[in-house]
């Protein structure tokens, strides 16, 4: 026993040592600027290696707080070098004039200021909060009436749920593709026949209109689910009870099953709200933004169906202007997370009065 | 007992509208890949065109095609996928169960920054994501972007919140005496994570596996940012789009590659339709 632990000893202090040893060598490599191949593999087994000699630790009382430190270790590594150093920079770079790769200095809010006197981008943002609304309305509406139907007793139930669902496991742009061929090509030849020659995509209003279309067939069978498991815990005896008390589906349904599910529907706009916010790849791959508006803020636009992530990701990618493209995404998030702590603070009141 | 037997008829009828509607785009994307552009063209509603051997000529066009090299991207999505959901499982279940069993304020900070980070868009980390990125690959040496290990660690890094999350409603479900127990009978801290916790929380971690899967099969924007639109990684959303735009409005050609796209998806949700419906709602309501 005693031999035992001695050896486990004797291994953990060789391991720190030599983990240490390689991490200090692969940093000295890095900053002096070498450009040896191994350094990189070198940093990381250095890690591994020091991680296993913490392991191997030959400690009794702290063994729980090395244990504590290496689960969450990876996790929280990979989370603050992927989304908390990169939010902080993003807030930092904002405020200058950083072109991708460096900065020269700041420059305060001019960032800011030159987003607001741009015409195509308040029309972005309006036009956003307009596709919000919209999807959040029908895509629950149409969600809950399916979810209705979903629980009624007719046959085949299982596969009307799983043709609803089908549409939401394909990402959005190869069915934004899909769509622009149903559009451009099959509904084309229907509506020439009435004497519309152009695809509805050609018409920015039209075109806005099929975004939305679009994004609903998508969504609506996810928001089907959820209503489904909600009804679905609705007390059967409350819903007889409301039979024989002579109450007819339409009561049943607005005095019973909605208020009882009023969770339910608060996450759903929650999700609808916060999805449709962040909409990228159907915009993308349907309308890639295009469409004219004639007059708007005196200008002549041409991003008439771009919404705000494309319009960022335009901004930075397309146009190379990083730290303009980074002080719209700092203003989207602070929309974003406004209206998302509004929208819970409003359905919290609201259930809690039901 | 009439009424009840029409109004079943009507729900009937109405679902199967639906059905047809949401189904429609998918049975075009069949319908026209076994077409050529001019049978497309001529009429893609109808069967007018139809022959398996243009499938096949479709098929290989594509399969071969030097943009959009569809066996390359579809094994790199596999690994990026799998890759990511294992270690996401794992390092997310670790750090769950340490969050939920230490009472500190250190493990109550973490769980709330974790919380809090949901609400932060891709859009507002992304560019600089990609700059630290490029400075971490140049510092050490290990490309980051334009590598499958540097989007995995993204991944890992954008799911863990989510994960962590779902993960640690459940563990607190599990009864504390367990542990209790297997610390008297002299198990150690990881061997009681690894043998007794995380064997219990294989439902937890499929609904999770299916949420973050679905997720990053799916995703488009990391991926043609990290690896880039023409780089020499790809995955397949990102080789759908690369090989679009280099074949405007050949509709054959797009179809076929959409089709190939869709069809493990549509696979994988016939074999575990019930699984990944469940997961969805579950995960949502938590």
């Amino acid at each position: 026993m005693a031999e035992n632990s001695n050896k486990t000893k004797l291994l953990s202090y060789v391991l720190l040592a030599a983990g240490i040893a390689g991490l200090a060598f692969a940093l000295v490599l890095d900053f002096s600027g070498s450009s040896a191949g191994f350094r990189g593999p070198l940093l990381v087994a250095g890690a591994i290696v020091f991680l296993v000699g913490l392991y191997f630790f030959p400690t009794v009382e702290h063994h729980r707080s090395i244990i504590n430190f290496i689960f969450l270790f990876p996790l929280l590594f990979t989370f603050a070098v992927t989304v908390l150093i990169p939010l902080a920079l993003g807030i930092v770079y904002s405020f200058t004039d950083w072109n991708g790769i460096r900065l020269t200095g700041f420059v305060g809010f001019s960032n800011y200021a030159t987003m607001f006197k741009d015409p195509s981008f308040v029309w972005s943002v309006l036009l956003t909060f307009l596709f919000v609304i919209f999807n959040m309305v029908l895509i629950n509406v149409i969600g809950f009436m399916l979810a209705l139907l979903c629980t009624s007793k007719m046959r085949g139930i299982n596969f009307f749920r799983a043709s609803y669902f089908l549409p939401n496991l394909i990402g959005g742009i190869v069915l934004g593709y899909i769509w622009q061929f149903v559009f451009n090509n099959v509904l084309i030849q229907i509506t020439s026949k009435w004497g519309m020659m152009n695809s509805i995509l050609a018409n920015t209003k039209t075109a806005f209109a099929a975004i939305v279309v679009v994004y609903i067939w998508q969504y609506a069978g996810y928001i089907m689910l959820i209503y489904v498991t909600g009804l679905t815990t609705v007390p059967k005896d409350v819903l007889e009870a409301s039979q024989i008390d002579g109450a007819n589906a339409l009561t049943t349904l607005f005095k019973i099953k909605i208020p009882m599910i009023a969770s339910t529907v608060t996450i759903c706009t929650f999700l609808t709200l916060t999805s449709a916010f962040k909409q990228f790849d159907v915009n993308m791959a349907l309308t890639n933004g295009t469409g004219s508006v004639a007059d708007f803020m005196g200008s002549y636009l041409t991003n008439g169906t771009q919404m705000l992530a494309l319009n960022i990701y335009n901004t930075a990618i397309t146009k190379n202007s990083y730290a303009l493209g980074q002080a719209k995404a700092v203003l989207f998030f602070i929309i974003l997370a406004s209206v998302s702590i509004i929208q819970v603070r409003i359905s919290n009141s609201k259930e809690v009065e039901l | 007992m009439g009424m009840k037997k029409s109004s079943k008829i009507i729900f009937t009828i109405l679902g199967t509208i639906v059905a047809i509607y949401t189904l429609f785009p998918f049975y075009l994307v069949v319908l026209n890949t076994f077409k050529n552009a001019n049978g497309i063209v001529a009429n893609p509603v109808g069967f007018g065109g139809v022959s398996f051997s243009q499938l096949m000529a479709n098929i290989s066009a594509v399969v071969n095609n030097s943009n959009f090299n569809f066996w390359y991207a579809f094994g790199t999505s596999v690994i990026i996928t799998v890759l990511s959901l294992v270690l996401l499982a794992l390092f997310g279940g670790m750090a769950a169960w340490v969050i939920c069993r230490n009472k500190t304020k250190w493990s109550t900070a973490i769980y709330m920054v974790f919380i809090a980070s949901m609400i932060i868009p891709f859009q507002v980390v992304m560019l600089p994501l990609i700059s630290t990125f490029r400075d971490v690959s140049q510092f050490i040496g290990i490309s980051m972007l334009q590598s499958i290990p540097g989007i995995v660690f993204a991944y890992c890094g954008f799911g863990g919140a989510m994960t962590v999350f779902i993960l640690t409603g459940f563990i607190k479900g599990i009864p504390y005496e367990l542990e209790e127990a297997a610390a008297i009978d002299g198990c150690s801290p990881e061997g009681t994570f690894f043998r007794i916790i995380f064997p219990l929380l294989t439902p937890v971690i499929t609904t999770v596996t299916i949420l973050n899967g679905m997720w990053i099969w799916n995703d488009y924007l990391l991926p043609s940012l990290m690896l880039g639109q023409n780089g020499k990684v790809k995955t397949l959303p990102v080789a759908v789009q690369a090989f679009v735009g280099s074949y405007v409005k050949q509709w054959d050609l797009i179809l076929t590659a959409a089709l190939l796209a869709i069809v493990p998806m549509i696979v994988i949700f016939l074999v575990a339709q019930k699984q990944i419906m469940n997961g969805m709602v579950e995960g949502a309501i938590k």
